[in-house]
């Protein structure tokens, strides 16, 4: 079996991003980039199954600007065979992302695609179900646990309330939860490996994609600041101040 | 221009996110149809046609429907979809499930998770985790959008008299199958429509200190969440999480207790209308959003806080 594990290069999830003064965009001058932690959940899920033998080739494929080659890199320390880099410079979205992701498969043919649920830049949680959409497959979201068995695999997902289990005819799309798997650090002999596993680059325009987008951000702004509170000093001062001055409870 | 709200349901009932998805409907436009898809969901379309300002309630009644698989769902509203300006549906695990395919389908974008409405195509949502506001214009001749149940209101249940309509459209891509439901049973209200939440983070140590937090939520009526710390670390179930990556909340009432206020904790609950924190380290980022805050150890303030409820 074949899995195809497309990454996103995003802001640190420990950076505390900010609204530039003039609102044309989040500030992102001089901060720390790196791998998608829905991405690396991904790409642990991936080695695994080749661990297992499951898998036999795991392929890691990223979207954007030439620097995406530093998370396809990790990918590779991780444990993928090899990556692939669509290299563009403009802001691709889901969608976008989600064609050029099917011109990959159709190209590499993978029997499991496995991607993170969002990325914790836009939020947007779209290109795993948008991609699953394009290629008439089944999908998988949120997945908390997988079983692959012949040609099926189920997935068992994280939804309001619980857990559901569906049953999806290979090929698929699975995207993963928090709780998929806890991803390994990248050893230094790995790292080193990495260096000389193949990558590749393809363009939008050598898949025949036109990627362009559909949304215009009209201005980005900080949130509503919330107003400083006190500090009470009993729980006795808590409950009155709730009950009299929120008043929320009674 | 005329709006198609898919309704969150259950087989059984309505769901509450399907409300504030309505009110958000109505700030786009005044032509508004509901699409009820389930199986046996008499009870659903009645009260669908019940909410006042519809113009019809589609039912879409086949088992292929019964699961709410979104290869399923989402070929049949990317069809009765087809005539509308608007497709809307709440950014629960349902619609954030099915919707991108509709997009797909249509070959539109989507616009994810709005909080508000500026006009029938521009709409502000939370990016990066809600430390920056995105207004964006959508230029697709179909919008296709989730909304954040919090954002908005509300809309009127009762008083509406509108008719149903069978769509008669089996649509099954024969792909997936549905195995099994482990769903929690719980006599507390829905973490995302409790009127107040009492959560647990790192602090709380253990799975089974999360009863402390019980006692209180049963006096309070309350709902209990958690952070992601508290999840990572397997104290309790991913579908407490209140965050970025789990529910998004805005209770009149948010207790955070032991919670040391991550960014991504904070996006699931910083719209909440009063917010206490109790934690023992004073420096703790939650007491930089909290209205009232303790600083106490909690394994003394909860005892005393339930006894004095």
């Amino acid at each position: 079996m074949k899995v195809l594990v497309p990454i996103k290069r995003v802001v640190d999830y420990n950076v505390k991003v900010r609204a530039k003064s003039d609102e044309t965009g989040p500030d992102l001058a001089n901060v720390k980039m790196a791998i998608n932690p829905f991405c690396e959940i991904a790409v642990e899920e991936a080695v695994r199954l080749k661990e297992s033998e499951t898998a036999q080739e795991v392929i890691a494929v990223s979207i954007g600007s030439n620097a995406c080659q530093e998370q396809l890199r990790t990918a590779l320390a991780l444990g993928a065979d090899r990556a692939i880099l669509v290299e563009t410079e403009l802001e691709v979205e889901p969608l976008g992302v989600a064609k050029l992701l099917k011109a990959v498969v159709e190209k590499e043919q993978p029997d499991l695609i496995i991607l993170g649920k969002q990325a914790i830049d836009d939020d947007s949680n779209q290109t795993g179900q948008m991609l699953a959409s394009l290629l008439s497959y089944a999908q998988g979201t949120f997945a908390s646990e997988i079983k692959i068995e012949d040609d099926k695999i189920d997935v068992t997902r994280e939804v309001d309330g619980g857990l559901q289990t569906v049953s999806l005819n290979l090929p698929a799309v699975v995207t993963t939860d928090l709780r998929l798997n806890e991803p390994r650090y990248a050893s230094l002999p790995n790292i080193m490996k990495a260096k000389k596993k193949p990558l590749d680059t393809l363009t939008p325009e050598e898949l025949n994609v036109d990627a362009s987008p559909r949304i215009e951000t009209l201005k980005v702004s900080p949130p509503p600041e919330r107003a400083a509170g006190v500090i009470v000093e009993s729980v006795d001062e808590l409950v009155e101040k709730l009950k009299n001055e929120a008043k929320v409870i009674t | 221009m005329s709006i198609l709200v898919v309704v969150e349901h259950d087989n059984e009932e309505l769901k509450g996110a399907t409300l504030n998805t309505i009110t958000a409907a109505k700030e786009i436009g005044s032509e508004i149809d509901l699409l009820v898809a389930g199986f046996s969901c008499d009870s659903v379309a009645d009260q669908a046609c019940s909410i006042p300002g519809i113009g019809k309630v589609l039912v879409a009644n086949s088992e292929s429907y019964k699961n709410f698989l979104a290869e399923n769902i989402g070929t049949l509203v990317s069809e009765v979809g087809k005539g509308y300006s608007h497709i809307l549906a709440a950014a629960t695990s349902n619609g954030k499930n099915f919707m991108p395919r509709v997009a797909a389908l249509l070959d539109v974008s989507q616009v994810s998770e709005i909080i508000s409405v500026l006009s029938e195509d521009t709409y502000e949502r939370p990016i990066y985790a809600g430390n920056c506001i995105a207004t964006v214009k959508s230029s697709d001749p179909v919008k296709v959008i989730t909304v954040r149940a919090t954002g908005f209101d509300d809309c009127e249940v009762d008083g509406g008299s509108a008719t149903t309509e069978i769509v008669d459209l089996d649509s099954n891509l024969g792909v997936s199958s549905f195995v099994s439901e482990e769903l929690a049973e719980s006599d507390r209200p829905e973490l995302t429509s409790a009127d107040i939440v009492i959560s647990g983070g790192r602090g709380m140590q253990n799975g089974e200190n999360f009863s402390l937090l019980e006692g209180i939520a049963d006096k309070l009526g309350a709902a209990i969440g958690a952070s992601r710390a508290a999840v990572d670390s397997g104290f309790v179930p991913n579908d407490m999480q209140v965050g970025q990556t789990g529910k998004i909340v805005a209770p009149n009432l948010y207790i955070a207790v032991g919670i040391s206020g991550a960014i991504q904790h904070l996006a699931g609950m910083k719209d909440s209308k009063v917010i206490v924190a109790i934690n023992k380290d004073e420096e703790a980022p939650i007491f930089q959003v909290a209205d009232y805050g303790l600083v106490a150890d909690l394994f003394e303030a909860l005892p005393e806080l339930e006894s004095k409820l």
